[in-house]
């Protein structure tokens, strides 16, 4: 693992883009950056513009409105960027996945670098989601 | 000749200047996790941030403004932030290759930074950073006329000399000027003006996250936001040495001073990140109202105070 490597990987800034979705999730995300959890200790920092953003956090069913501005979102972002879908919405569909407005889970719009299922996860599965984000060989770098 | 170039680059220049502040701002960091309860992140994640930014991120220009300005406000930030801490620095720890710097220089230099951030945030053609350059532009309106009033009066205490040299000579000869009760009205008010050009908590309405999405800083990104975070590092190491050097008796490097200068620094770190945490964010007119009514107020008390020898 190389320098770049390994400073990309200390220091992740998250943004969070939040589809039609319930808000569950949300509140779980922000969980994990409460004083309980706390992922800035992994160099993890919530930013508030995706010019800033190493991690594109993406929850809840996109439906057809959400779809462009996911792509406009994913296209302003500076590479590389890391696309995470969290709950079973942004996984998959979830209960929506059949519905009218439906535009098709995260994986088929933009890349997807790890899966967090659940519905909604519990902070530890996030934290270990991104753990296994870490962990993985090849960040495209 | 070479030698003068290693301590303008090296020792107390650039490098140095840059990995203490890197540090200073790691060490922000966490003891504002700590204030929270939190772990927080290694000491040393500002050079990960860092890193990161310059080596591995693309930078993105803005379509429609102004790329040269654009890209070249980081620079002159970094260009500002570096000069005002040589100036600062080398006479502080005695070295006197050249020009020996005078005070009213060093605040030149010192605007220089903000005012960059301004020029950067205009180019990027963002209507949320327009916002942020013009919050950026009043806050400078607001703290430098107090920031100049601090100076004057510390040119009055040291008997009307301007040379930082003289003015650590003067504070050998009758003891640091925190030890009187206009220094101690003066330091109060450099603290606020320091927070305020650092742009923290209760002054950060120019870069809101919660609010404008970093203000004037949202188009950067890449190499161009690294040079602008460097800066920021870099004066979070030098504002504190320039408190340290006309208020508190200058910082010496030889022996067991070395402590003493440390422990300033870090006590003087240490009350800004208080004040950070524990501060909501004020808006733009309140901040104007604090500078120009209570901090003008008590620094011309601090003067009238100098003018009957307290």
């Amino acid at each position: 693992m190389g320098l770049k490597d390994y400073c990309f990987k200390k220091s992740l800034w998250l943004f969070h883009f939040g589809g039609a979705s319930c808000n569950n999730c949300d509140i779980e995300i922000l969980d994990c950056l409460t004083p309980r959890f706390d992922v800035e200790r992994f160099g993890m920092l919530l930013v508030g513009s995706i010019r800033h953003a190493d991690v594109l956090l993406v929850n809840g069913s996109i439906n057809k409105h959400d779809k462009a501005r996911l792509l406009e979102i994913y296209h302003q972002a500076p590479k590389p960027i890391l696309v995470v879908a969290i709950g079973a919405c942004g996984c998959t569909g979830g209960i929506f996945a059949e519905g009218n407005t439906f535009a098709g889970p995260v994986d088929k719009i933009i890349p997807v670098d790890a899966y967090i299922p659940g519905c909604p996860p519990k902070p530890e599965a996030i934290i270990a989601g991104i753990v296994k984000l870490l962990n993985k060989k090849q960040t495209g770098i | 000749m070479v030698k003068d170039l290693l301590y303008y680059l090296i020792f107390p220049g650039f490098i140095f200047m840059a990995v203490t502040g890197g540090l200073l701002a790691g060490l922000d960091r966490k003891l504002t996790a700590w204030l929270q309860f939190r772990k927080g992140p290694p000491l040393i994640q500002p050079f990960y941030d860092f890193l990161k930014l310059l080596l591995v991120k693309e930078t993105i220009l803005p379509a429609r403004g102004s790329i040269v300005t654009f890209l070249a406000a980081p620079v002159f930030a970094l260009t500002g932030a570096a000069l005002s801490g040589i100036m600062i620095l080398l006479p502080a720890f005695n070295y006197t290759p050249g020009f020996s710097g005078d005070i009213s220089v060093i605040f030149y230099l010192l605007a220089i930074p903000s005012f960059t951030y301004i020029l950067g945030a205009l180019a990027a053609g963002n209507p949320l950073a327009s916002l942020g350059a013009s919050r950026e532009m009043k806050l400078i309106i607001s703290y430098e006329l107090t920031f100049l009033l601090i100076l004057a009066a510390v040119i009055m205490k040291a008997g009307m000399t301007i040379r930082i040299n003289d003015i650590i000579q003067a504070q050998v000869i009758q003891g640091p000027f925190i030890g009187s009760i206009s220094g101690i009205l003066l330091f109060i008010v450099l603290i606020f003006c320091i927070q305020a050009k650092l742009g923290l908590v209760p002054f950060d309405m120019a870069e809101a996250e919660t609010e404008i999405n970093h203000g004037a800083f949202i188009e950067y990104s890449g190499s161009a936001y690294a040079m602008i975070k460097l800066a920021k590092y870099m004066m979070m190491f030098i504002l504190p040495s320039f408190a340290c050097i006309i208020l508190l008796g200058g910082m010496r490097v030889d022996g067991i001073h070395i402590i003493w200068t440390i422990l300033k620094i870090l006590g003087i770190i240490l009350l800004i990140t208080l004040i950070r945490n524990t501060n909501p964010r004020i808006r733009i007119d309140q901040a104007m109202r604090f500078f120009f009514i209570w901090m003008n107020l008590l620094v011309i008390i601090a003067i009238v105070l100098i003018l009957f020898g307290l």
